[in-house]
């Protein structure tokens, strides 16, 4: 299955990133070329696997659901672009 | 007189202990080199000679206190995607460049407590995706080994983690950390010829490494020697509450288990990884890896592991399906840099088009679109269930032996501006390093010979999950017999 210039536009909307109209052909024949070469894993059969999501050897860990850190506005906000007081600051999105 | 560039880090440790010459000494040894080889190099993307000489000061002071660590007065490189509290980290991306973590991660900090000094952060491929170093927006990393038929060629470090292996290799670093998520320890060591080490998954905690694919990705150590990388990966090790897939288990001295040999043990050949057009020296130099394990008392069994064909392609859909997630992050709003638009969603488009690189851009579109609605079925939960075959392949591999030998890479290091032209010429480094990955099994590379333009080769050895210590015994046994004693041309000391 191929990606058209749509889906690839789509794509990007999705992933947030702004893809240029002259970019969108070489995209488009690079992904194609990688999902083409993926196609090889059709070959295998997996009925009745169970998928892994990894971390097989371990077991998954347990903590109490309380806060345990926090309260340093200044130390998280040093690294804002663009700040008002405690708050990040970004382009009006409410009329 | 001794070179101090030159010493290993046990050696280091010894003498600092010894009184043979002070940790500010020996920092300052590296510095120098740093600010000799580094402007050609470019190992390092940022250096700290003040914090480092300020560390190398506090070991001098515990050291004649007699109060030093595994660790006290080493200089180490620490690769730019862990974060180091006050000092930039920047993950080879552009979109970090402004970014000053308030934070350390647990293994740097780990190393810190046991006393180590850092030199500075070390360049890398964009966010640890690639396998030449090219991809970092820092500019690519010169391998300090040369051609010995052509010297004027340039020769990427492999990577991601390129600018850890140059450094450790030309002797402005006497360890360094890495990250390996296909191989970006592993391959980068053979290409450097040093020894690199994927732990098992859980081992060394992520917290506070920039993710890339949170269940493939492992902090792991460079070092010149056997012994030198287990040191460093005990100190990394260990439990830690802030990382829930970080492993409840004891640490074990993984320096005394580079001592215990290899007589009885059982070394798996799996015939999978005899890949078409391998080039002949590689498969030589595993034979003779095979025969000094024989040699050294090991019974060398062949194995299978079926699925080794498809490790690539299902890392091409788990990789970038948890880096498009985990890149989401970067949107110019609460850290990192930011391109301004019309309005959020401009400003967010603007800001991911502007700060990530090319290649970072199409694995989050590829992982945009496998874990996308009616593809996340056909892409992403095949390769889930591909995973679960793969881990089955060790699983039943480690029934029948101890740890498995195979090459690390299936060339030595290859030309800036080499296997740019497709992605896929580049992915396929990877090939043999991936499946442990995606396993989550402790894997090593260790030098073991030199190709016929004087290149450096590794030989990776893999074993059980959490039995770092076969590991290291059989790659201490392949170093001992090896006798791998080549240098790079390019070296502080030199």
């Amino acid at each position: 299955m191929a990606l058209d210039h749509a889906t690839v536009r789509r794509i990007a909307a999705l992933a947030r990133i702004r893809v240029e109209d002259g970019q969108v052909d070489h995209l488009c024949q690079e992904l194609n070329g990688i999902f083409g070469w993926i196609e090889q894993l059709n070959e295998v059969d997996v009925t009745g696997i169970a998928p892994l999501a990894g971390a097989a050897h371990l077991s998954a860990a347990l903590r109490a659901d309380v806060v345990t850190d926090g309260g340093y506005a200044d130390k998280v906000l040093s690294n804002a672009p663009d700040r008002i007081g405690a708050f990040y600051a970004v382009p009006k999105v409410v009329e | 007189m001794t070179v101090l560039t030159d010493l290993t880090i046990a050696q280091a440790r010894d003498s600092l202990r010894a009184k043979a010459f002070s940790a500010v000494e020996l920092t300052r040894a590296h510095l120098a080199g740093i600010d000799t080889l580094n402007p050609r190099l470019n190992a390092y993307i940022t250096t700290t000679a003040e914090n480092a000489l300020a560390q190398a000061q506090k070991a001098d002071a515990a050291l004649a206190a007699g109060e030093h660590g595994a660790l006290t007065g080493i200089p180490l490189a620490i690769k730019d995607l862990f974060c180091t509290e006050g000092v930039r980290t920047t993950a080879g991306s552009n979109i970090l460049s402004p970014f000053v973590p308030p934070y350390e991660s647990t293994v740097t900090a780990n190393l810190l407590r046991d006393g180590a000094v850092f030199l500075g952060k070390t360049n890398m491929d964009e966010f640890a995706m690639g396998s030449s170093n090219m991809t970092s927006a820092y500019g690519p990393v010169e391998n300090p080994w040369k051609r010995r038929q052509d010297d004027t060629a340039v020769l990427v470090p492999g990577g991601s983690s390129g600018g850890s292996a140059a450094a450790v290799a030309a002797r402005i670093a006497m360890g360094a950390t890495g990250t390996d998520t296909g191989g970006s320890i592993r391959q980068p060591a053979s290409f450097c010829g040093l020894v690199g080490v994927k732990p098992t998954y859980g081992r060394c905690s992520r917290w506070g490494v920039v993710a890339f694919a949170s269940s493939l990705d492992h902090p792991g150590p460079f070092a010149r020697t056997v012994l030198d990388s287990a040191i460093l990966l005990r100190s990394m090790s260990g439990h830690d509450p802030r990382d829930s897939t970080s492993a409840a288990t004891t640490v074990p001295d993984f320096e005394a288990a580079c001592a215990r040999g290899v007589k009885g043990l059982r070394i798996g050949v799996p015939a999978e990884y005899r890949a078409d057009g391998m080039p002949t020296e590689i498969e030589a130099l595993w034979q003779q890896g095979l025969s000094w394990l024989r040699e050294a008392g090991a019974e060398i069994v062949d194995v299978s592991l079926p699925h080794t064909k498809y490790g690539l392609g299902t890392y091409y859909i788990v990789a970038p399906a948890e880096a498009s997630s985990n890149l989401a992050r970067y949107d110019g709003v609460r850290f990192g840099a930011r391109t301004d638009g019309t309005d959020l969603r401009d400003l967010y488009e603007r800001t991911r088009a502007q700060g990530f690189g090319p290649e970072v851009q199409r694995r989050i579109m590829i992982g945009t679109y496998v874990l996308s609605a009616g593809y996340y079925d056909a892409y992403y939960l095949k390769a889930q269930k591909i995973r679960a075959l793969i881990l089955k392949d060790f699983t039943d591999a480690f029934a029948k032996v101890d740890a498995l030998l195979t090459p690390t890479a299936p060339s030595a290091a290859f030309a800036q501006g080499e296997n740019m032209d497709d992605p896929i010429k580049m992915y396929l480094n990877d090939v043999f390093t991936v499946p442990a990955n995606l396993a989550g099994v402790p894997a090593a590379s260790v030098p073991a010979g030199l190709d016929s333009n004087g290149l450096p080769l590794g030989l990776q050895i893999i074993a059980k999950p959490f039995d770092e210590e076969t590991m290291f015994a059989v790659a201490a046994a392949v170093e001992r017999a090896a006798g791998f004693t080549a240098l790079p041309a390019i070296r502080a000391g030199g």
